[in-house]
């Protein structure tokens, strides 16, 4: 505990350096204006400004993501309030009691609600991260290539048991994912694969950048354009001191489901499929059930705003805790971060913890201040992002599209991935509208040179024999647990039809 | 084309192209090959036989009616849809030609013009700022800060009292 503390002291000491105090407060800053927009949440954001990060080193890279990160989970609220439409996904259910408290003059106090609730989110969130991380990350030491290949089964395997989407579209997403990454050379026996028309550019690979922005760039302004029409309506907000005072009393009749989303959050967030949105929606389902006046949300209830903010927030350190210690991404979002730590030349997984303490706990360090920072931000600036919100979307979606084109380029710097990033946006848009889950694919095609080194050094080692995977302990358990998430469905469905029948035979 | 027809044709074609990346696997060694475990073709072509199943679940799933796509009739796309999507679509297929032809800049310029005058209907002032603005801050953050040079094609001898400028 003393060395975590210690360690602790050292990654905020290092998140205060001037430079990484920048990345924090520009990140959070536009972290909080990315969430803010519809149509872009936290990964659109990440995936479209991860190529900035090349600017500067790999530990102040990853902080000013991660602020965007957590600044976008807070931004979120302000279009979900103010106009009435989720900023991301993530505030979804913020909007079933913050729209409603806006349409009664009460904008401000949601506002405040989610700013504080995503504040608590953060911190409760924040502190169980640095208890979990150090001790998973040494027992995640013990994995040889069997327990890693075991783990990422799991963690697809949670997209098909937990995702809820259409099951044979989910594997459809997670395979399609795992063959884009297989393209390019052979990375045991150097052969060019699946080179497509011979055209060289498909030799080095297909760069998860083009994949990520291509769909949350191209593909998700795409569907922003049909699902709004392009226009917003944006409710009045009213701030004063006096009212500020008033909200800030405000904060004891929600600070118990506050408490309880964070908490819920962070662990929802830790599963690879879940994440901040199911964490959300789960979060006020809780908050509504335990309410003494469950009939008041949807009406305007101020926890129904404070559950779901304190849950995104949460859910999105969670996310942080498998990607970090085991190498596995909890998220879209977390799934583009690792993919700029391989960019960046560090091996994501246990040994980061001994290999890049600076690195680690400089992030940890700064989720800390990230957090103070944007409540500060986004307390001061409300005002401002508001009227940043009536920007018409005619001049937003062209500078969107122009960073995804020249953030497209700039890691090969070839337009062979451009056209290639272009035609990811436009299928990716199109079998969205059928709803194809798209995040298994990101996923995947982050984790797919990872998966296939890890299950050809296992079957190379037991000489082709796959019960590897089943008579070591650790390889068996997470098999175990990723064959019951794939059955769950089955199982529920079973149960229903069952229930059915029963009602049918009895009435 | 309705939503039910879209299913199915989606469906359909994703299965043959997983059929196609099947073949492309195969021209590789995908059996045990001695000492050096599964062949390089193994891993994508087995992955693509899924991907075929996870097609054929779809298409069987539609001929029973259980997805809600598959008794959708509502249009797949409305003509306002395809008019909004085609024109933003289309004008970066121009951005990307333009940026093989004339070099990115001249692109940027000619993309945000059409976008903002045409498609936007802004006025003069906010159009001209944009056009020379968004250009300028892109070179900046990348050709200069980055140093990361983006095609030019046949406008870069135009950059070269610039790199002058920036390399003196």
């Amino acid at each position: 505990m003393e060395e975590i503390v210690l360690h602790l002291i050292g990654g905020l000491a290092e998140a205060m350096q001037p430079l990484n105090l920048t990345m924090i407060v520009v990140g959070c800053t536009l972290g909080l204006l990315i969430g803010a927009m519809p149509g872009l949440g936290s990964v659109n954001g990440v995936a479209i400004l991860l190529p900035i990060t090349f600017l500067v080193p790999p530990t102040a890279a990853i902080i000013f993501l991660a602020a965007i990160y957590y600044g976008a989970m807070y931004g979120g609220a302000i279009s979900s309030i103010t106009l009435g439409i989720p900023g991301a996904s993530t505030a979804v259910a913020t909007v079933f009691d913050g729209r409603p408290l806006a349409q009664a003059g009460h904008a401000d106090r949601a506002l405040t609600a989610a700013a504080v609730a995503s504040f608590v989110g953060g911190t409760i969130s924040v502190v169980l991260f640095t208890a979990f991380a150090p001790p998973l990350a040494s027992f995640a030491l013990k994995f040889g290539p069997p327990e890693e290949f075991a783990l990422m089964v799991l963690a697809f395997a949670t997209f098909i048991g937990l995702g809820g989407d259409d099951i044979p579209k989910t594997v459809f997403s997670i395979l399609i994912g795992l063959v884009m990454a297989s393209v390019g050379l052979d990375i045991i026996s150097g052969q060019p694969r699946l080179i497509f028309g011979d055209i060289d550019g498909f030799l080095h690979g297909i760069n998860f950048l083009v994949l990520a922005i291509g769909i949350y760039g191209i593909g998700e302004m795409l569907w922003t354009l049909e699902t709004t029409r392009g226009e917003v309506m944006v409710h009045k907000v009213t701030i004063s001191w006096q009212r500020m005072k008033h909200n800030f009393k405000d904060i004891r009749n929600y600070i118990k489901t506050t408490s309880m989303g964070s908490a819920l959050g962070y662990f929802v967030g830790t599963l690879p499929a879940a994440g901040a949105t199911p964490a959300s929606l789960m979060s006020y389902g809780l908050a509504k059930t335990f309410s003494k006046d469950p009939d008041s949300f949807g009406k305007g209830n101020i926890s129904g705003v404070a559950a779901p903010e304190a849950a995104n927030n949460a859910a999105s350190t969670g996310s942080m805790l498998p990607m970090i210690t085991l190498g596995i991404p909890g998220s879209p979002t977390t799934a583009i971060l690792l993919g700029g730590m391989i960019i960046w030349g560090l091996r994501p997984g246990p040994l980061l913890f001994t290999e890049n303490p600076e690195f680690v706990w400089g992030l940890i360090g700064s989720l800390y201040i990230a957090n103070f920072a944007t409540l500060l931000i986004n307390l001061a600036f409300i005002p401002l992002f508001v009227k940043i919100l009536t920007l018409p979307f005619s001049i937003l979606a062209p500078v969107i599209y122009i960073l995804c084109v020249v953030g497209g380029y700039a890691p090969t710097q070839t337009m062979h991935d451009v056209w290639l990033m272009l035609l990811f946006g436009v299928v990716g848009y199109l079998l969205r509208k059928l709803n194809y889950p798209v995040a298994p694919a990101v996923l995947a095609i982050v984790l797919g040179p990872l998966a296939e080194r890890s299950l050809r050094q296992s079957l190379l080692g037991s000489h082709g024999d796959v019960s590897i995977f089943l008579t070591r302990p650790i390889s068996a358990v997470c098999i175990a647990i990723a064959v019951a998430l794939i059955c769950y469905p089955m199982l529920q469905k079973l149960q229903k039809r069952r229930r059915a029948n029963a009602g049918t035979g009895s009435g | 084309m309705t939503v039910r027809t879209a299913e199915l044709l989606i469906a359909i074609l994703l299965a043959l192209c997983s059929i196609g990346l099947m073949i492309k696997s195969a021209e590789l060694r995908i059996d045990w090959v001695p000492e050096r475990g599964p062949g390089s073709g193994a891993w994508p072509f087995w992955l693509s036989t899924g991907m075929l199943l996870a097609c054929l679940a779809t298409i069987v799933r539609w001929f029973r009616k259980v997805t809600p796509e598959s008794t959708n009739l509502d249009l797949f796309m409305t003509r306002e849809t395809v008019l909004l999507v085609g024109i933003s679509a289309g004008s970066i297929v121009f951005l990307l030609v333009v940026t093989h032809l004339l070099g990115i800049y001249v692109a940027l310029f000619l993309f945000l013009l059409f976008y903002l005058k045409f498609v936007g209907r802004h006025s003069w002032l906010v159009t001209i700022t944009m056009t020379i603005v968004v250009p300028i801050f892109i070179f900046c953050l990348f050709e200069w800060a980055l140093k990361i040079p983006l095609p030019k094609s046949i406008s870069e001898p135009l950059f070269y009292p610039i790199y002058d400028l920036m390399y003196s």
